[in-house]
């Protein structure tokens, strides 16, 4: 006999892979014949043959016969998967309470984590309408002026021309643009005030307007104009468009060339309702014509954008054209002007920065809400895992059942999982509908048109997906858990959950009220901040008070004859012009100079252009000097400036300013006045110091002040009749000036309000999880509370038995989240320079909000098993 | 009667089991098979054959067994069944007849 044996892998092989039903004895003789090998022909030669004869006795695919003959019980089968869901349905049904704690509570998440999915869905595919998007830049600059960085998307008009020209390498097109204005479209006796831009031509090709009618070339006469489907359709109704005039702003003739369709409401130009062509604007705006023909490097008044070529990148030609401007306007070197192209993709979500430089942008609130919805979702969840886990005792037995009769542990894991996943899947549907309901709501809250897609594959795969994975991971702890139990202990009574079975369940409900506690705490300082900024003084009086834009030739040169006709109707008090409504500001100067400045001390004024009247009609205070007046002649070269602008000057008394003078582009004018402050810009920033000088023809807006006697409709019908006789050419668009000022909060109230709604349901669900828990706890603790009541126990005893655990987990989710929420929001708060205080009432209000719905769930469960007739209770099994 | 085909190979193997009687086992075939025709069988074709004429039911298995020297594993041991041996007949009369049915100068030509 040799000593040797055949090779170990090939004996694997041949074990692995024989035929299963002959296998055994094929490897006996197999052996048997290598010795006999061995001893005819010698080992190596045994080896050989026996390798060989392993290779063609392998028989990968082929099947036990004997094991056919019966069904396989391996739980994957249909009929016990069938069966899984059928227990899972009946066991839904007879814990009706639960099924619907769970269901509703999971559904409810679900809804707000896809709403939260499809508000970021929308939010991402941001201008992605346009097909050049990834080659699409708007030029930008920022600046450094004493540490702070300035973003800004105001650039010069020369510098289209010399990116077109210097950098043709570069840029496929590069278009200039005015900014978004409001002007007359009329045509025959229609008329709308419609928002549009001027732009150069190749506009059309850059952001690949679908024509519906005419070609994308149509803004190459000077006199044409596009128009989108929605304004067509509202000037030429049925007819056709192109061919006819349209006459912009009563003073332009221009052609239809092109009709566009409508951009859609997630992208940056949906207000674009017209195009005119860049030369047009140019030829028939003198100041723009100016700054173009003399090459005004400083005037930042205009966009520029950008399509870059395909085999250029957005960084490099940024890095070429950094120093543009500098190179033009060496004066300028003190701020350090760097040009860049900011990239499409990035318009939306990440411009917007912080004196530092860092991204302050919306991006920020897209994390915001996808934690929230995260969140939201992990807190139905954590229900859900809770709500099983407690059940599991109850359910021990039928898990002991199981197992005795022949379960195998899989096949229990399957079990739980599929009724998991069939809750799951009750909840999904369930949120589809409460999606459904609730997105038109959730549209107009978040400012969206958003669609549900039903029809996008995608959305379908991440639904199952999603629904798999919430399925698996909250079935997961229970499925694993209790198929685990030994069906002997179980059975014989003998099984306990021990002590610290409930610790799990007692973390994830303090994670849960963590979460809860710190939304309640947000929004309740999110509102302080709003309600803070909206009771500052802002200065003036909006009350009444309407602007009405200036935006064709009739309404210039009138100003004596308008405001004559106006407040002769007694439905006005007072009317001036101005340069810009007193809810914003627009113009921003440098270049004055006064007695005592500081050479290097570089100024920048907001400039408003006003009448002698426009004090009266928005009623400004004033701490020092007075008004204009038309009694002093001088008054023509007259200032009034805000509180900020004489600490920014250097003075700390109004009458060491009155009485001065401040030279701008050569005239002198003399501070006549320094008023309160007032709130023109963004009412979480300081005040900027703002200028006011006398200037008839520098006025853009009319600002009114309505008769207080009168109702408003009936004075605005009067008005009305006067600008129909004064300017019959334009429609009577007006503005509130309170709506104008209510609108600089939107964006935060939004915030606010979604903050709300999500804060509501996360307590909610987290309660829903509570109570469901606490009626467990009660029912699992019946005999206990009726030994309790025999022996003497009280309602109140009891009560306070029952809801003290509880209370004792929310005080620590509290406890938590205080310092979370601290440090979040006063983070939030640091983007805002005028901010409230975190005071202390409000932790202490939210804990005492969260301790008391706590209670409230808890106690009906309690006070319900307290009141349980103890007979009753113990009489049972 | 649907007429079953026996294969050469078949056959040898088929009456080896005969031969060897009760220890006729996937080996012993094999090496009784090389030991009366002299010629080199491989294993495998003989296990494979063992298979087909079980399945053709000429033959009949039963286990062994444990056994000490092929790592304790059990042996299959065939047995020739009614219908194999049926069928070995069949092929025998069919060569009779034929050896019958040869003229007798038949080999004489092949002989000169």
């Amino acid at each position: 006999m040799g000593k040797t044996s055949p090779p170990q892998w090939a004996m694997k092989l041949l074990a692995r892979f024989a035929d299963p039903n002959t296998s055994e004895e094929v490897q006996g003789d197999l052996l048997e014949m290598y010795d006999y090998w061995v001893r005819q022909f010698g080992a190596t030669n045994a080896r050989r043959r026996y390798i060989w004869n392993v290779i063609k006795l392998m028989r990968p695919f082929a099947r036990d016969k004997k094991s056919q003959q019966y069904s396989k019980t391996y739980s994957a089968s249909p009929a016990m998967i069938r069966n899984y869901f059928k227990v899972a349905f009946r066991n839904l049904t007879k814990n009706r309470g639960y099924s619907v704690i769970n269901i509703g509570g999971l559904a409810a998440g679900m809804a707000v984590a896809l709403m939260i999915g499809l508000w970021i869905h929308d939010e991402f595919s941001f201008n992605k309408y346009h097909n050049n998007y990834d080659r699409i830049a708007k030029v930008m600059q920022h600046v450094t002026v004493a540490g702070k960085v300035y973003n800004g998307e105001y650039m010069p008009g020369p510098l289209g021309n010399e990116l077109r020209t210097q950098y043709a390498d570069d840029f496929k097109y590069v278009v200039m643009s005015s900014f978004v204005g409001e002007h007359i479209v009329a045509h025959g006796d229609k008329k709308f005030t419609k928002k549009g831009f001027y732009m150069s031509p190749e506009v059309t090709e850059m952001l690949s307007l679908k024509m519906i009618q005419g070609t994308r070339a149509g803004l190459k006469d000077q006199t044409s104009i596009m128009l989108s489907e929605s304004v067509a359709r509202v000037l030429f109704d049925t007819e056709d468009p192109v061919g006819k005039i349209v006459k912009v702003d009563n003073a332009m003739n221009l052609k239809v060339t092109g009709v566009y369709e409508d951009l859609p409401y997630n992208t940056e130009f949906r207000d674009m309702t017209f195009i005119a062509p860049w030369d047009l604007y140019v030829s028939t705006q003198d100041w723009v014509k100016t700054a173009l023909d003399n090459a005004e490097w400083d005037n930042n008044s205009w966009q520029i954008l950008a399509q870059i070529n395909p085999n250029s990148n957005f960084e490099a030609i940024s890095k070429k054209i950094r120093d543009v401007k500098l190179k033009h306007t060496p004066q300028t070197a003190y701020m350090k002007p760097v040009i860049y192209l900011q990239p499409m993709s990035k318009w939306h979500l990440y411009t917007g920065w912080d004196a530092s430089g860092n991204i302050h942008a919306r991006i920020q609130y897209v994390w915001l809400f996808g934690t929230i919805g995260f969140f939201v979702l992990l807190l139905a969840s954590i229900n859900f895992m809770n709500l099983s886990t407690a059940r599991s005792e109850k359910r021990a037995k039928e898990v002991g059942i199981r197992k005795a009769i022949g379960s195998q542990r899989g096949q229990l894991i399957g079990q739980f999982l599929s009724e998991s996943l069939l809750v799951v899947a009750c909840s999904f549907v369930l949120s589809i509908a409460l999606v459904l309901l609730l997105l038109p709501a959730f549209n107009s809250l978040a400012d969206k048109q958003i669609a549900f897609f039903w029809t996008n594959p995608m959305f379908w795969l991440a639904g199952m997906t999603f629904c798999l994975i919430t399925g698996l991971v909250s079935g997961s702890y229970p499925a694993l858990y209790l198929s685990s139990f030994q069906p002997v202990k179980v059975l014989k009574g003998s099984f306990a959950l021990g002590r610290f079975a409930a610790v799990p369940r007692k973390v994830l409900v303090v994670l849960q009220f963590t979460v809860s506690v710190t939304l309640i705490i947000g929004t309740i300082i999110v509102y302080r901040q709003i309600q803070h900024a909206k009771n500052r003084p802002i200065g003036f009086d909006r009350n009444g008070l309407i602007n009405i834009n200036i935006n064709t030739p009739e309404l210039y040169n009138q100003y004596n004859v308008l405001r004559r006709s106006l407040l002769e109707t007694g439905a006005v008090v007072e009317m001036s012009t101005s340069s810009t409504e007193p809810t914003k500001t627009s113009s921003n100067n440098g270049g004055f100079e006064w007695e005592g400045k500081d050479p290097n001390f570089k100024d920048n004024f907001s400039t408003v252009a006003v009448t002698h009247d426009f004090g009266k009609t928005i009623g400004w205070q004033f701490v020092g000097g007075r008004d204009f007046s038309r009694a002093f002649s001088t008054d023509s070269t007259g200032m009034v400036m805000n509180e900020s602008a004489l600490t920014y000057i250097g003075f700390k008394k109004p009458e060491d300013m009155i009485g001065k003078y401040m030279k701008w582009n050569g005239v002198k004018y003399t501070v006549v006045g320094v008023i309160k402050d007032m709130l023109m810009d963004s009412p979480f920033e300081k005040v900027r110091p703002a200028l006011f000088m006398v200037n008839y023809g520098w006025a853009n807006v009319i600002n009114i002040k309505l008769n207080p006697a009168l109702p408003a409709r009936e004075s605005l019908d009067k008005i009305e009749a006067v600008f129909r006789k004064l300017n019959p050419g334009s429609p009577f668009d007006f503005k509130f000036a309170d709506q104008q000022y209510a609108v600089k909060f939107a964006t935060e109230e939004r915030i606010a309000k979604l903050a709300s709604v999500f804060a509501v349901l996360a307590v909610m669900i987290s309660c829903l999880g509570l109570f469901g828990l606490a009626s467990f706890t009660a029912e699992q603790r019946t005999k206990e509370i009726g030994i309790r009541k025999v022996l003497g126990a009280t309602v109140p005893n009891l009560w306070a038995l029952l809801s003290k655990d509880f209370v004792l987990l929310v005080i620590i989710a509290c406890l938590i989240s205080i310092p979370l929420a601290w440090y979040l929001l006063s983070n939030w708060l640091l983007s805002y320079q005028y901010r409230t205080e975190i005071s202390w009432w409000i932790f202490v209000v939210s804990t005492l909000g969260a301790l008391s719905v706590t209670l409230l769930t808890v106690s009906y469960q309690a006070v319900r098993a307290a009141l349980l007739d103890p007979v009753k209770s113990l009489k049972s099994e | 009667m649907k007429r079953t085909f026996l294969g050469e190979f078949e056959e040898v193997v088929l009456l080896t089991v005969a031969i060897l009687g009760e220890n006729a086992y996937a080996v012993t075939v094999a090496q009784e098979l090389e030991l009366k025709t002299g010629r080199s069988v491989g294993f495998s074709s003989v296990h494979t054959t063992l298979q087909r004429l079980e399945e053709k039911a000429y033959l009949s298995s039963v286990m062994g067994g444990a056994t000490a020297e092929r790592g304790g594993r059990r042996k299959r041991f065939f047995v020739v069944t009614a219908l194999g041996q049926k069928v070995l007949r069949e092929v025998r009369q069919v060569r009779d007849d034929l050896w019958n049915a040869l003229p007798p100068s038949a080999f004489q030509l092949t002989k000169g």
